[in-house]
């Protein structure tokens, strides 16, 4: 009846997750009671669950990556705490097999579930905007997108009551993932959860690729748009090239764990080596989806912030598209001791060294842009400037691991540990903060705490430089990653610095907790009025802050690059506009709906509930049909509605 | 607002020579957008088949002692299932112009004659999957027959994802008639249908013909 489920699937043993879970458990309840006792159901489903406002999404996105990032940041301190104590004879306090599973899914988490929600999220907010539009290309797919990326956060922190996670680290290598070594339900957590997480980001890729082609303001050519939509352009791309083959990958591992056939068994013929090569195919390319968003945001913030416009324009355009060409060929230098020999080794490492130059690029553009800038140093500046120092240091550790005989010494050490969250935290995280932090007025119309801001900016910083830079040194001394038990005790000096750092990232986060406490409490005197806090340069500034539904009421005609900037030196503003009627798309439970069959899918799947799964099937096939009957989806905002929202909306300045 | 004034307005919008060619005339109408991001959509699925067709040329010859490609492929039926499906795409072409041109009667005389195409096509390849099974060469038997039945299978689910969609949208002409919505619908069905077709050229060429002998 229930497959595989049983009551042994919830670890009693394990006061842990358990206990863990039951927080969460009961911080879900308290919130579902309050919101039902203040009646707000109604608004949340009106306004939240089911707009299709592209805005509104991007907030989603960046709350469920805000949420999920303590998830993921439980699972670095305890990492780092059993490290620290379980020295020499003390075992520590996680047994190896959950210290695997927490390994993990701290690395999935990361990934799939903070990183790219808050840099998806920073693109829906930022991009129509930017472009001047008044909505992505397909708003209700964009609604699925994000509920089936909620589907797959879902699936992933329910292992941690039910069942387990996968024990093979984030990349789930076989024959290890195969059925023959981990029989349970761990890595099928994996599987599915990021397959329907997957799709929801393949569909983000198609629906940011046609709306930054096809949809632009009059005007806006494509060297006029802002460096944040190119580089959005270009990881989206990436998406499209690129996700289908971790959906073929998992495909075919999922059909050797349910079905047995052999794509990468050790009998009949399996072949792991394509495993790893398909998966880092999709793998490197990711790299570029998450960071080069962020360098996006940093290029923004940097132009603003610094009062110029930003330093040769064209040649960060040419240095983000050469880094997207670029991103699909370097694969390999993941696996350079798996034996493929010198001659491939040795294109594969030239290439990986060949993809620093454009990043380069990109570091000195940034540095000429503040160069006899009037630098402001607002959190996002502070946040772009501590970018860009541990970024040229996680760049180059990068190149030196590129390097393949050096490689062969420091594959999968704590060096390389060190090196990705280098560029993760320092590249990826800092974008999306200073990101946050530099939009966040105009999602809500008033400007962040700065006093916490700062201090968030600083423990993350010094936080970061505290964990990270032992494991370099760490993995020279030849600490590989993954050990839940550290057997020489003189590397435990330097993880106990290591778990400081941790600690004082957590502050990092505390601060911006308390950040936007503050910030919501005394709004009232932080109102954005002008819609322009920051004296920004591009579209999104030029509308009210919060934008209405429709972004503008007439779409800006674009002449230059940074057009806001130059609408307001030449004068040139939307003086008594003849308003006209907007068709908008309406509300939909598309994405709603979709994330409950996917959520059910999911689980009946990977418990082999086999009945559930064809209902579920056959429900889901004939909503599809009902919802795609009808015709009409739009709604129209009349003109003279148009005409009192734009008097509401536009404060004097 | 007419065409005339909308196309004016652009003009004056922007100098002329940005409106012609480089993207600066504002957004695309609808049309071209369902349909530009309908072909990014099929971009993503042939991405997905190249890394199906990676897999089965790295394990083309891990047999594991078992059936070889040679034993099991029967070239004449799959060159008939092959004509019927490059057939089908002709009769869906037909059939999607006179759509266009209005003509609904002959939209629906084309696809049934692209169903019945489409449905020999499953059923030819349907009755080779059952025969290998029963001799014993089913998907588990080794590594190259895992890697053959998930790239013909996964493209034999799209083709039988795409008939259902053909019936669902014949239904919608017959209630709707040929709305500018259900003809966007019909159009990115086709494209569909067409990218199957070239799919299978590739399957056609890699997997029986270089294999057959």
């Amino acid at each position: 009846m229930l497959g595989r489920l049983s009551w042994s699937a919830i670890p009693f043993d394990e006061p842990l997750p358990l206990l863990s879970g039951a927080v969460v458990g009961v911080v879900i309840l308290a919130i579902l009671v309050a919101v039902t006792i203040k009646g707000w159901w109604p608004y949340l489903w009106r306004e939240w669950l089911t707009s299709v406002d592209h805005k509104r999404i991007g907030v989603m996105y960046l709350a469920l990556g805000l949420v999920m990032l303590l998830r993921g940041f439980s699972d670095a301190i305890m990492m780092r705490t059993q490290q620290a104590i379980a020295v020499g004879s003390a075992q520590g306090y996680l047994p190896p097999q959950h210290y695997d599973q927490v390994f993990s899914a701290h690395g999935t988490i990361m990934i799939f579930f903070v990183a790219m929600p808050l840099v998806i999220g920073l693109m829906n907010f930022a991009v129509p905007l930017q472009l001047g539009v008044r909505d992505v290309a397909f708003p209700v797919l964009n609604s699925v997108s994000l509920w089936l990326t909620a589907t797959g956060a879902l699936l992933i922190n329910l292992s941690l009551v039910i069942g387990n996670f996968a024990r093979t680290g984030w990349t789930a290598y076989p024959p290890l993932s195969e059925l023959a070594f981990s029989p349970d339900v761990g890595v099928d957590y994996y599987l599915w959860s990021l397959q329907i997480s997957g799709i929801g980001t393949l569909l983000t890729g198609i629906n940011f690729v046609t709306t930054i082609l096809k949809l632009r303001a009059p005007g806006m050519i494509y060297f006029r748009m802002p460096v944040f939509c190119w580089t959005a352009l270009a990881a989206n791309l990436l998406i499209v090239a690129a996700f289908p083959i971790l959906t073929a990958t998992f495909m075919m591992l999922l059909l050797d764990r349910y079905v047995g056939m052999h794509f990468f068994t050790n009998d009949a013929g399996g072949n792991q080596m394509m495993y790893v090569n398909l998966f880092w195919a999709w793998g490197h390319p990711e790299v570029y989806i998450l960071i080069l968003p962020a360098f996006g945001v940093f290029s923004e913030v940097v132009a603003t912030f610094s009062g110029k416009g930003l330093f040769s324009y064209r040649s960060m355009v040419w240095a983000t598209l050469a880094i997207c060409v670029l991103s699909f060929m370097v694969w390999l230098h993941h696996f350079f001791t798996m034996g493929a020999g010198a001659n491939v080794n040795a294109f594969f490492g030239i290439m990986s060294s060949i993809i620093a130059v454009p990043t380069g690029v990109k570091v000195f553009n940034w540095l000429f842009t503040m160069f006899r800038g009037r630098i402001v140093f607002q959190t996002p500046m502070l946040f772009a400037v501590g970018f860009i120092v541990t970024f040229v240091i996680g760049g180059l550790t990068g190149v030196l691991l590129a390097v393949p005989p050096v490689n062969f010494v420091l594959h999968n050490s704590a060096f390389l540990v060190a090196h990705f969250h280098n560029v993760i935290i320092g590249g990826v995280v800092f974008g999306a903060l200073a990101g946050i932090n530099y939009w966040f007025p105009k999602a809500f119309g008033f400007t962040l705490d700065e006093r916490f801001g700062h201090a968030s900016f600083w423990c993350w910083l010094i936080g970061f430089y505290l964990a990270f830079m032992p494991l370099y040194a760490l993995g020279l001394m030849g600490m590989t990653r993954r050990l839940e038990h550290i057997p020489d005790p003189s590397w435990q000096p330097l993880l106990l610095v290591a778990e400081v750092g941790a600690i004082v990232i957590f502050c990092g986060i505390l601060c911006q907790v308390a950040q936007l406490f503050v910030s919501i409490r005394t709004r009232e005197q932080r109102r954005d009025l002008t819609g322009d806090p920051w004296n920004g340069r591009t579209l999104e500034w030029s509308t009210s802050s919060p934008p209405p539904a429709y972004n503008f009421a007439v779409l800006p005609k674009v002449e230059t690059i940074d057009a806001f900037w130059q609408m307001k030196r030449t004068g040139r503003t939307p003086v008594a506009p003849a308003y006209e009627a907007i068709e908008m798309p309406r509300n939909s439970p598309a994405g709603f709906i979709t994330a409950f069959f996917a959520t059910v899918l999911g689980f009946s799947l990977i418990w082999h509930i086999w009945w559930l799964v064809i209902l579920n099937f056959v429900a889901a096939v004939i909503v599809v049909l009902i919802a795609g009957w009808s015709i009409e989806r739009e709604e129209e905002i009349s003109a003279a509605e148009v005409a009192q929202m734009e008097r509401a909306g536009r404060r004097p300045a | 607002m007419t065409i005339a004034t909308a196309l004016d307005r652009t003009l004056t919008a922007v100098p002329t020579e940005l409106a012609h060619g480089r993207g600066g005339g504002g957004p695309a109408p609808k049309r071209i957008v369902v349909a530009y991001g309908f072909w990014i959509f099929i971009l993503s699925d042939m991405v997905m088949f190249s890394a199906l067709f990676a897999a089965y040329a790295v394990l083309s010859g891990n047999n594991a002692g078992g059936p070889t490609a040679p034993e099991l492929f029967n070239l004449r039926n799959v060159f008939i299932s092959t004509m019927c499906l490059l057939l089908s795409s002709y009769t869906c072409g037909i059939g999607v112009l006179s759509a266009e041109r209005e003509q609904p009667t002959l939209f629906l005389v084309f696809a049934i004659l692209t169903f019945a195409l489409g449905a020999a096509f499953l059923f030819i390849e349907a009755t080779e999957f059952a025969g290998m099974v029963a001799k014993g060469a089913g998907p588990w038997r080794s590594a190259f027959l895992s890697s053959f039945f998930t790239l013909v299978g996964t493209h034999g689910v799209h083709v039988a994802s795409g008939l259902v969609a053909l019936v669902y949208l014949m239904a919608q002409v017959r209630t709707h008639g040929l709305r500018p919505a259900v003809l966007r619908r019909l159009l990115c069905w086709s494209l569909f249908w067409h990218a199957l077709d070239i799919v299978w050229v590739g399957v056609f060429t890699l997997v029986y013909l270089m294999g057959g002998h």
